[in-house]
């Protein structure tokens, strides 16, 4: 297996405010890997500084034998890394096609885009029904199928998810997982950032627990699963 | 003489030149949220680059055509203007607090005008801007001057070249991306300060087609000209929903008939007598923008900005 990602003491802070404190993890290609932990653990800061949006204060990242320290998010996304938002972030005034063209935005290959599209129709029907919708009018659950679909208009190498079930009722929840198992059996590697620790870790070959800013437990999506500590602090067991 | 169809076109053209300047003003705001309050300068500035191309075209060189040269000097001297404010005033002060570009923009505007003023040969005064000779063209009961058709022509022009570009274009594809979420537009692989530069720079060109049309029409250009132009616009854009680029276009048709018909008619009003006339129009206008702002504050095409995820 070829190492697709790797962060090495990763530090990044919003001022004087450290959110992540130095973190190291892989990723390996076909992996789904993924970042557990509760709200202000630092995943989201992480994705952001992978993605490019935010600087590190400190450490190293390697994403297909290139270091990313210093390149700008817009040329990042070129290399083969897709970043779909937590809280979705679709252009509510674009249609649904247009989204999805702005996610090839560094594509020339018509033909190609235009299949790629066609697959995000396939992947989630409803885009296709109102491709020519204003995509702030779609419901949350659309917004994300939107969100993902468009991320994978770049062809990406690594996938990363942030929170895609966030806000979302337990059926859409259920489909939007489901379409992360066929995106990973179709062989997509995928970085997963969830607070819905039981389905996030059931579908993942690596798990790392993040707490304030530190990944504090690592393992395999199920050995994870069973451990008793993430048990009781994220599956909500006593 | 105050006929209705001379009072329409002498709004419409006001209003052409009107709603190209307020293109500057709108594509900026709805990109970085500023209101560049040196683009009336910026207008100013263009009129005086297509000037200095009149008067370096030999004796007898025919005006129709130096105008597309003129264009081309105004556009010059316009975007390296515009271009250049924002790489070194205004984006050293992105992530700042509003208010300091904001007075940085006002700054800006008074050292443009007296830089012209002070190096620009004989700008002390208003300067002499080549004319159409010939009698005005009577069409549809109004009379209109030779040199006005130039706005009614590059008005509808620009605007459906530019309705072109935002729309059917890569670039401009993302500068709507980049209007509506800069940082997912990054995301998308999308050089947001480089859409940044397009949006000065077209503002800029456009502000200076209407330099040119302001210069035909008034016979003149000054370096104070920008001041009073860049507030009516700025007027326009805000009165077309600022941000919303056919906004800026109607917002500025909207204010330049509503003046025009104030000049021409408000005498006539019974009670109204001592507010009639070109001395009154400014009121008219700005009263105009309030009325708008207190019953419709998004503008005649503004969106409210409530669809954020």
């Amino acid at each position: 297996m070829t190492t697709l990602l790797e962060v090495e003491d990763l530090r990044v802070a919003y001022g004087k405010i450290e959110a992540v404190k130095g973190i190291s993890f892989s990723v390996e290609a076909g992996q789904v890997v993924t970042l557990i932990g509760t709200n202000g653990a630092g995943k989201t800061t992480t994705l952001r500084t992978l993605s490019g949006l935010l600087k590190p204060l400190a450490g190293k990242i390697m994403f297909d034998g290139q270091p990313l320290n210093g390149i700008p998010a817009h040329k990042i996304v070129a290399l083969g890394l897709a970043h779909s938002p937590e809280g979705r972030h679709i252009f509510p005034r674009l249609t649904i096609t247009e989204n999805l063209q702005l996610g090839a935005y560094l594509r020339d290959d018509k033909a190609g885009i235009e299949k790629d599209i066609q697959r995000a129709y396939d992947l989630f029907p409803i885009l296709g029904e109102r491709r020519k919708q204003a995509a702030g009018t779609l419901s949350g659950g659309e917004q994300q199928m939107l969100a993902m679909g468009r991320a994978l208009m770049s062809r990406p190498k690594l996938l990363m998810l942030d929170e895609p079930s966030m806000g979302l009722s337990p059926i859409m929840m259920q489909k939007i997982m489901q379409t992360i198992s066929e995106l990973k059996a179709q062989g997509t590697t995928i970085l997963l950032v969830e607070q819905n620790a039981q389905a996030a870790l059931s579908l993942a070959d690596q798990g790392h627990v993040m707490e304030v800013g530190n990944i504090v437990l690592s393992g395999t999506g199920q050995d994870l699963l069973h451990d008793e500590s993430v048990r009781k602090a994220y599956l909500g067991e006593d | 003489m105050n006929e209705l169809p001379q009072q329409l076109a002498n709004g419409l053209i006001l209003g052409a030149m009107y709603g190209l300047i307020a293109i500057g003003y709108t594509m900026v705001y709805g990109i970085v949220q500023l209101i560049n309050f040196a683009h009336g300068e910026i207008f100013m500035v263009g009129g005086f680059g297509a000037l200095t191309v009149s008067l370096w075209l030999p004796e007898g060189f025919s005006l129709l055509a130096a105008i597309p040269l003129m264009i081309i000097g105004g556009v010059i001297c316009s975007v390296a203007v515009g271009t250049a404010a924002e790489r070194f005033a205004y984006r050293p002060l992105r992530g700042a607090p509003r208010l300091a570009p904001l007075i940085t923009a006002i700054g800006l505007s008074i050292l443009l005008q007296q830089a012209i003023w002070k190096w620009y040969p004989e700008a002390k005064k208003d300067r002499t801007f080549p004319q159409f000779s010939g009698d005005p063209v009577h069409i549809f009961g109004a009379d209109i001057q030779r040199g006005d058709f130039f706005l009614i022509l590059a008005a509808p022009l620009c605007m459906v070249a530019l309705a072109y570009y935002v729309n059917k274009t890569r670039t401009g594809r993302g500068m709507q991306a980049t209007a509506q979420d800069p940082d997912t537009a990054k995301l998308m692989g999308i050089n947001t300060d480089r859409i940044i530069v397009m949006a000065f720079a077209i503002g800029a060109a456009f502000a200076a087609v209407a330099a040119v049309g302001y210069g035909l029409h008034n016979g003149q250009v000054g370096f104070k000209m920008g001041f009073i132009m860049g507030l009516k616009a700025f007027t326009a854009a805000v009165l077309g929903g600022i941000g919303n680029i056919y906004g800026a276009m109607l917002g500025g048709i909207v204010l330049g008939v509503a003046e025009a018909l104030a000049t021409g008619y408000m005498a006539d009003v019974p009670g109204m007598e001592q507010f009639g006339g070109g001395a009154w129009k400014d009121v008219w206008a700005f009263a105009l923008l309030i009325l708008v702002l207190l019953l419709r504050p998004q503008g005649l095409l503004g969106e409210r900005v409530a669809d954020r995820a």
